[in-house]
């Protein structure tokens, strides 16, 4: 059996964290990318312009970097947005950005820009007489996207997304730098305190590894289901 | 108006790009470019025989290599990086080699990583390419003598390589973004310095704006190079002018 | 004739496909100077029959010999093999093929396509093979367009820059594997036009085709197979003009 010293508890607990902050990060991520979608396919010049502005700086700075501007420049911007309140209105406020909601906040902005870009091209690819259909049988603009556009969309999406979600995994490892006990942190004291980095690094990479195969997995599925209708499943 | 006063101060804040701290950006810059460049061209070179061996009928040869490239691409490179600094100097037969002094750097660590990181990426984008190359061309070569050596060399290679150049431009600005991480093994690259500097001075964040915006050009200037390179390179994929 | 080899020789080739044997033992001669066509309805094996005589498919039995050398076979786990990589190279290199589909190196101009192989293979001089490959074109038609990529030419002209791409090679024989069917008809008059030319200087040709008329004209011996069997040959006013099984009749009927 392998000896981890007491850390079991601990990986364990960080592993529970990296869930974690992958998934909300992913929900963050997929609510931006459906917006930036829309923004840049909008006619609105402005919003146009908005949509590729962000992209473009997000497919331009180190995520880590992204994550360090955040997570001590934001709140900076916070605390001087809660001083002028407080002198203005006399409200006392602080809010504090912990580095689990800097670490979040970060990674579903980068993959916000990505999601962006994976909706855009499925949104572009579903036939136009699918929606020119709806329309002719009298659907809204409303029922159009919730029972045409948006699900003919995700069969297109999901590989890009499925794709998005493998490097996001990945990308939470950064969080361990800011200071969360995710499974890499706990890792890494390990490491250092044990002199056995192997052991419990190998453990982590697994640990990874297996997340990744499940969502595989899981994406297959969902694959399979939005792509009734379509023979041989994928393109 | 406090907030704009504040907001001047800020501005006018000077412990950013004082000459000292303007020579420690350059110097990551140069750090952050040298560990970039290095890993590419020693992960380049890795990737075309596993790529090579990658696409193998002999499940001795492809299986590893895939293992390989499944294990470094499902894994965060910080995760790799940590295994090799931390994990190799703790094997004992290493540590008594006599060149151990000489390698026992942060640097070397990060740079094995970083290659092995790209290697496994490129392999898989060369794979690719090559798996795509069209039946018809190779049967041609076949067809006019030329042996498998000549094959690859002449016509799957070039015509592999031209294909995967949108994706490995891809890698690449994937790399230079990566390599950020090297700061957190003692590593002064652009981020490092940056670190650095936020810990000596008193600005909170303003030192990662200005790398960031480094890194954002020097991600531009990757991004016309390999547009360049298309068009230089992919002409044969478009319609003549005129 | 004794002295001088002849040029490919096939005998009695057979080859299966799983339980499906395509096959069952083809053999033909070319003489110098023969145009040979195969024709028959699709799955009779006559595209499968061309590309064993170069090796593309390995015949699971039967002999290969390429201008008086036999090729040697070794029996492996995977099925019958050529013994030797360096002599299917250099009789590979006696043949060329024209291909259905032209196959032109998509990543290389026209004539970097016709030096190709006599550059590399042939080890021919650089500036000689590019000052042939030029003469080449011209005699295809294609002088103005060697600085082109395959993907910048029609269909028409592709097939005709990939036969001055076989001639470069100076080859024995030359293999024509349906070269116009993959073409728009008004683009398959000049390709047969080149072809009629080469059977008109003496080239030694073996054409599947669906072109009859080319069968008719051009040929010195039409083969028609039907379900991997030789049903009948011989001279192409007795196979096209005298059919004497039905199923050859049926395949010769007008079908529009």
């Amino acid at each position: 059996m392998i000896d981890l010293q007491g850390y079991g508890p601990r990986l364990f607990q960080g592993a529970l964290l990296t869930i974690e902050v992958a998934g909300l990060s992913l929900l963050l991520a997929v609510i931006l990318g459906l917006l930036t979608a829309s923004a840049k396919m909008s006619r609105n010049w402005f919003l146009h312009r908005i949509g590729t502005l962000y992209t473009t700086i997000i497919r331009g700075v180190p995520d880590l970097v992204m994550m360090f501007l955040l997570f001590f420049g934001a709140q900076v911007g916070l605390n001087m947005i809660t001083d002028w309140m407080y002198e203005q209105f006399g409200w006392d406020l602080y809010v504090e950005i912990n580095s689990f909601v800097a670490g979040v906040i970060t990674i579903g902005l980068i993959f916000g820009a990505y999601m962006g870009e994976t909706f855009r091209g499925a949104f572009l690819a579903v036939d136009r007489g699918q929606i020119e259909a709806g329309r002719a049988y009298g659907m809204t603009h409303g029922q159009v996207f919730r029972r045409i556009r948006f699900p003919q969309m995700m069969r297109h999406a999901l590989p890009g997304l499925s794709n998005n979600w493998m490097v996001l995994l990945k990308t939470t490892a950064l969080v361990s730098i800011i200071g969360l006990s995710d499974m890499v942190r706990v890792a890494e004291e390990a490491s250092k305190a044990t002199h056995q980095p192997f052991v419990f690094l190998t453990i982590v990479a697994v640990i990874y590894l297996a997340i990744a195969s499940v969502s595989e997995w899981g994406f297959a599925r969902l694959q399979k289901r939005y792509s009734v209708g379509f023979t041989g499943g994928d393109e | 108006m406090e907030w704009l006063t504040s907001l001047q101060t800020l501005l006018s804040d000077h412990t950013v790009l004082t000459p000292a701290n303007l020579a420690r950006y350059g110097e990551g810059l140069t750090t952050t470019v040298q560990l970039v460049f290095l890993s590419l061209i020693a992960g380049l070179i890795l990737a075309v025989p596993l790529a090579i061996g990658r696409g193998s009928k002999r499940r001795w040869i492809k299986l590893p290599i895939y293992a390989y490239t499944y294990v470094f691409r499902g894994t965060p490179l910080l995760v790799q990086l940590y295994m090799i600094y931390y994990g190799l100097p703790s094997i004992d037969a290493l540590r008594d080699w006599k060149y151990w002094d000489y390698v026992d750097q942060a640097h070397i660590w990060a740079l094995i990583a970083f290659t092995l990181n790209t290697a496994a990426y490129t392999t898989e984008i060369f794979h690719g390419a090559i798996k795509t190359t069209p039946r018809g061309e190779i049967e041609a070569a076949k067809a006019y003598g030329m042996s498998w050596g000549l094959r690859m060399r002449r016509i799957i290679l070039p015509s592999a390589f031209r294909r995967a150049l949108p994706a490995y431009g891809n890698e690449v600005i994937f790399m230079l973004h990566a390599s950020a991480v090297a700061s957190v093994v003692t590593i002064m690259d652009l981020t490092g310095a940056a670190r650095f500097i936020v810990t000596r001075t008193y600005a909170a964040f303003q030192p990662y704006l200005f790398v960031a915006v480094i890194y954002l050009c020097l991600t531009f200037a990757i991004l016309y190079l390999f547009r360049y390179l298309e068009k230089r390179l992919l002409a044969h994929l478009r319609p003549v002018e005129g | 004739m004794a002295d001088t080899p002849i040029p490919l020789e096939v005998r009695n080739i057979r080859k299966r496909f799983g339980n499906n044997e395509v096959l069952k033992g083809l053999s033909l001669q070319a003489h110098k100077g023969d145009v040979i066509t195969l024709i028959g309805a699709s799955g009779s094996g006559k595209s499968t029959f061309l590309r064993c005589m170069n090796l593309l498919e390995q015949p699971d039995d039967g002999e290969l010999i390429v201008h008086g050398e036999s090729v040697l076979f070794k029996d492996t786990k995977h099925g019958r093999e050529p013994a030797n990589q360096k002599q299917v190279v250099r009789m590979r290199a006696k043949l060329s093929m024209v291909f259905q589909s032209f196959n032109l190196w998509s990543h290389m101009t026209l004539l970097e396509n016709v030096i190709e192989a006599p550059v590399h293979v042939l080890k021919q001089p650089r500036h000689e093979a590019i000052e042939y490959a030029r003469q080449l074109l011209e005699r295809v038609g294609l002088a103005e367009r060697a600085d082109y990529y395959p993907s910048q030419l029609s269909g028409g002209q592709q097939q005709r820059g990939a036969i001055a791409r076989a001639l470069a090679m100076d080859p024995e024989v030359m293999l024509f594997d349906e070269p116009t069917s993959a073409l728009d008809p008004e683009l398959v008059g000049d390709v047969l036009k080149v072809m009629r030319d080469l059977a008109e200087e003496g080239r030694t040709m073996i054409v599947v085709t669906h072109e009859m008329a080319f069968a008719r004209d051009v040929s010195s011996q039409v083969i028609y197979l039907h379900q991997g069997l030789v049903e009948e040959a011989g001279a192409p006013q007795d196979v096209l003009g005298n059919p004497k099984s039905d199923r050859l009749k049926q395949f010769l009927a007008p079908k529009h």
